[in-house]
């Protein structure tokens, strides 16, 4: 049986020649994410900016405008609507009044519940979500805390595992997977709520995952190739690890499409910033960590001083000689 | 690196049969799990965006707490002092900012008034702090302040008693398996699965059940009352249903009878068929009962529930024996509730519902159907993606990634950890990154063969090798994974949880568990060639 191989053998990709131009398109697209996430704003849901989130199903697809002036009928506020999902199912987003509290919120659910079950016979609410202003607070300062908290720690790691240019550039290239995230979500539109949060923890992860199997290449081909200049050895262990990087990407992306496909629309949000993130992180792994590499001045020599604190025998064997292309 | 010993095999399998075992109860239906012997019973509990049902999120507000030990405290000093031997004159008692102050009227005496109070206060903290200070300020104004430690200590005990008075009225409304959970300082979480109207929970959590009986002042005025006014040594409270018209009503002061006094209650009909709530007093609660309403006979008393009332019937005769009923404008549901919430005790503090989150169980049910299919697609392609790259090695990393979900499913099931949506998409992922680990394995074997190693050496160096990348990349995930552990709340604990687990068991599995199948292998057939 002949196996599937994605990426043919001994790939020889000048990845480094374009990274100038790669830096100014990289800088282009941060500087576009973070303006449409100051200029636009997130659609940040229920979990964020605290009010009432109600998910009806309908018998049949409705029309948002008469469920829009059903709600207005309510007298309770400006109504948001959302078609979520599948047509028959519409997400109202209310505000929370300012006073009563638990009782309030109750009797909006259950006046909406009424009106609905009015205008639309068969309707269901199959979810919903109140969450107060003090809570919803919490629940962004934990949020940032927490995606900030793991950049900083991963960074950190790697300084310590790795000489300090590994530290900035994974750092900076986390941050951009991040800020491209949220330019995404800015643009789209898409609700931003907590699973968001979740996926974009997962995004570090991931992409973290990523660039450490390449600057573990980059540190074993330091190693071995002493005089090889910092150019040419990245765009080698890019090449060397780039059947992984694809065979990687392409089942992760098989396991998010059946999610996105199949999953139900709760977490759809959730799976397309996933997806979003792998390509992101991928890029990033190449053309802002490793590339900014060679900015920050590693070279092998500074490999070998913090290399020969290792011990002889576990130097000698990584010494051996080259012999790329030979064919058993 | 590819021999390993009868014991190595052995400390390789074991622990991955104990884990698919321990996955096994998930899959049997209730009854079956019911009878395995309790150790049997690691089950995966469902989270309520699976099951269906409440999450509430319920906070008490401390300045209530810090505000009623004050007014208890003025209480108190006033009996102790007035009442007391000898008695001395206090005036321009107020609380104001927090504090509690007052004056002697005779200077003299200000010395013996805080010789007094002091023992009225308690210890606090570790350091032999008190619950309130008392200090003389412009020697004749006696000042009591509560202490910071004071007023946490309360606000722990206030939240104590709330947590099992909850737990007290849930269990009464006979829902099954509820989580109540103190949270931080101030917070207490309850989860009920499988609820259908959040509604009746949240009016009975909502609900101080604080139960008073006073005296109707008969002598205030309709109008005064109306603009809100009441005679000296009475108070206007709101009274939504008054037959005459006026939401409110004039009552004295003093406490006929308190709920503290009472023995039990439930719901019952009086003669029109109303329902009502049947209460029972304790000894001196009937006597106390029994005693004011001989002397009342024909004027009406206040049945007063926080601070509303209730109902205000007459007195037609003195109601001896202890036992009374309430009326009011109940439906059977609401009379049920305030039985519940009568017999549970009363908050010793207001809760106010900040977050909540309800789930039908028909979109529950929808997400654990289009979660499971997700799952299957994902792993059945990407099975068949690595089947189509690595051949031979792809089936063992299949078998791995298989094994690895029900593993994570078994471990789940030992910590009695809860599966939610997102902790599906942290499933799904793990089977797209449990891979990797293989795939990194498997690219560096083929790198190394043709960099012209024999077969052995090339899958010795390509374990070895990937080894250490494997391990650093999972350790930084890992780092990401805590975190949203430690910090997350609601969707994203339930992804973390499923994701640290999963990079756990994955390593295992991908590396050790396929290498030594790799190693048999190798054993057995001594292949000169491999398809990779």
């Amino acid at each position: 049986m002949k196996l599937l191989k994605l990426v043919p053998d001994n790939t020889n990709i000048g990845f480094v020649k374009l990274r100038h131009w790669a830096f100014a398109l990289t800088a282009l697209l941060t500087v576009l994410a973070v303006g449409a996430t100051a200029y636009r704003g997130l659609n940040l849901g229920v979990d964020f900016v605290g009010g009432l989130m109600i998910e009806a199903k309908f018998s049949a697809p409705p029309q948002l405008d008469r469920v829009r002036s059903t709600i207005d009928r309510l007298g309770v506020g400006d109504g948001s609507l959302q078609q979520f999902g599948d047509p028959k199912t519409v997400q109202i987003r209310l505000p929370l009044p300012e006073q009563g509290g638990a009782g309030a919120a109750n009797a909006i659910v259950e006046k909406a519940r009424k009106a609905m079950a009015a205008e639309f016979p068969g309707v269901t609410f199959s979810r919903y979500d109140t969450v107060s202003g003090k809570v919803s607070g919490e629940l962004i300062q934990n949020g940032v805390l927490a995606v900030m908290l793991a950049v900083i720690g991963i960074a950190i790691f790697s300084w310590f595992r790795y000489e300090w240019q590994f530290g900035v550039s994974t750092f900076v290239a986390i941050m951009h997977d991040v800020l491209m995230t949220l330019g995404f979500f800015a643009i789209t539109q898409l609700e931003f709520d907590l699973n968001i949060v979740a996926a974009v923890l997962t995004i570090v992860g991931y992409s973290i995952n990523d660039k450490m199997v390449i600057d573990d290449r980059i540190r074993e081909n330091m190693r071995k190739y002493r005089k090889m200049d910092m150019k040419s050895l990245i765009d080698l262990s890019v090449n060397e690890t780039l059947p992984r990087t694809v065979m990687t990407s392409v089942t992760i992306m098989l396991a998010l499409g059946a999610l996105l496909l199949f999953g139900g629309h709760v977490l759809r949000g959730f799976t397309a910033a996933m997806m979003l993130g792998i390509v992101v992180g991928t890029y990033s792994s190449v053309y802002v960590s490793s590339s900014l590499l060679i900015t920050l001045g590693l070279s092998p020599q500074i490999a070998e001083r913090k290399a020969s604190k290792t011990s002889i025998a576990d130097r000698a064997e990584r010494m051996g000689p080259r012999d790329d292309g030979a064919r058993p | 690196m590819l021999n390993f010993s009868r014991w190595a095999i052995a400390a390789i399998l074991l622990p991955l049969v104990i884990g698919i075992l321990c996955a096994v109860p998930s899959f049997l239906p209730d009854t079956t799990v019911e009878r395995l012997p309790h150790f049997m019973q690691t089950r995966v509990n469902l989270g309520l965006d699976l099951s269906g049902g409440s999450h509430l999120l319920l906070e008490a507000s401390t300045q209530d707490v810090a505000k009623q030990r004050l007014a208890n405290m003025e209480e108190q000093v006033r009996t102790e002092l007035r009442r007391g031997d000898p008695r001395i004159a206090i005036g321009d008692i107020s609380s104001r900012d927090g504090k509690l102050s007052f004056m002697v009227r005779d200077p003299s005496q200000v010395d013996a008034a805080v010789e007094r109070i002091r023992p009225l206060t308690q210890g606090a903290g570790l350091t032999g702090q008190r619950d309130f200070n008392v200090e003389v300020v412009n020697s004749s104004t006696v000042v009591i302040t509560p202490t910071s430690a004071g007023i946490d200590n309360a606000v722990k005990g206030a939240m104590e008693v709330a947590t099992e008075v909850i737990r007290k009225r849930i269990d009464e409304m006979g829902t099954r398996e509820p989580t109540i959970q103190q949270q931080g300082d101030n917070r207490i979480v309850v989860q009920v699965p499988g609820l259908q109207n959040p509604k009746a929970l949240k009016d009975l959590l909502g609900q101080t059940a604080k139960l008073e009986f006073k005296l109707v002042d008969t002598t205030a005025s309709p109008a005064e009352v109306a603009q809100g006014r009441a005679p000296v040594g009475s108070e206007v409270l709101p009274y939504p249903t008054n037959p005459s018209g006026v939401p409110m009503i004039a009552v004295k002061r003093q406490v006929m009878v308190s709920g503290e006094d009472l023995t039990d209650a439930t719901q019952g009909y009086d003669q029109n068929n109303q329902a009502i709530v049947n209460i029972r007093f304790n000894g001196s609660g009937g006597r106390k009962f029994g005693q004011v309403t001989s002397q009342n006979v024909n004027r009406p008393f206040a049945i007063i529930l926080d601070g509303r009332v209730l109902s205000a019937p007459n007195i037609n005769e003195p109601i001896l024996g202890g036992s009374a009923q309430i009326s009011g404008s109940f439906t059977v549901e609401s009379a049920n509730q305030l039985a519940i919430a009568l017999r549970s005790g009363k908050l010793p503090v207001a809760l106010t519902v900040v977050e909540e989150r309800t789930v039908g169980p028909q979109l529950g049910a929808d997400s654990i159907r289009a979660g499971l299919l997700a799952s299957i697609i994902a792993v059945v392609a990407v099975a068949v993606f690595m089947f189509v790259s690595y051949g031979r090695f792809g089936m063992y990393a299949n078998l791995a990634v298989a094994i690895n979900v029900l593993v994570i499913l078994g471990v789940m099931g030992m910590l009695g950890a809860t599966l939610t949506l997102p902790g599906i998409a942290g499933f799904v992922l793990t089977i797209g990154t449990a891979v990797d680990a293989n795939v990194l394995i498997y690219e560096r074997i083929r790198e190394e063969r043709r960099r012209g190693r024999g077969v052995v050496q090339a899958i010795e160096f390509g374990y070895k090798e990937a080894s250490r990348t494997i391990f650093e990349a999972n350790v930084t995930h890992a780092i990401a994974g805590g975190i949203m552990l430690a910090l997350g709340s609601g969707p994203v604990k339930g992804f973390a949880i499923v994701l640290l687990i999963g990079i756990a068991t994955s390593v295992f599995t991908a590396v050790t568990f396929t290498r030594l199948l790799a190693s048999r292998w190798l054993r057995a057939k001594r292949p000169t060639e491999i398809h990779i």
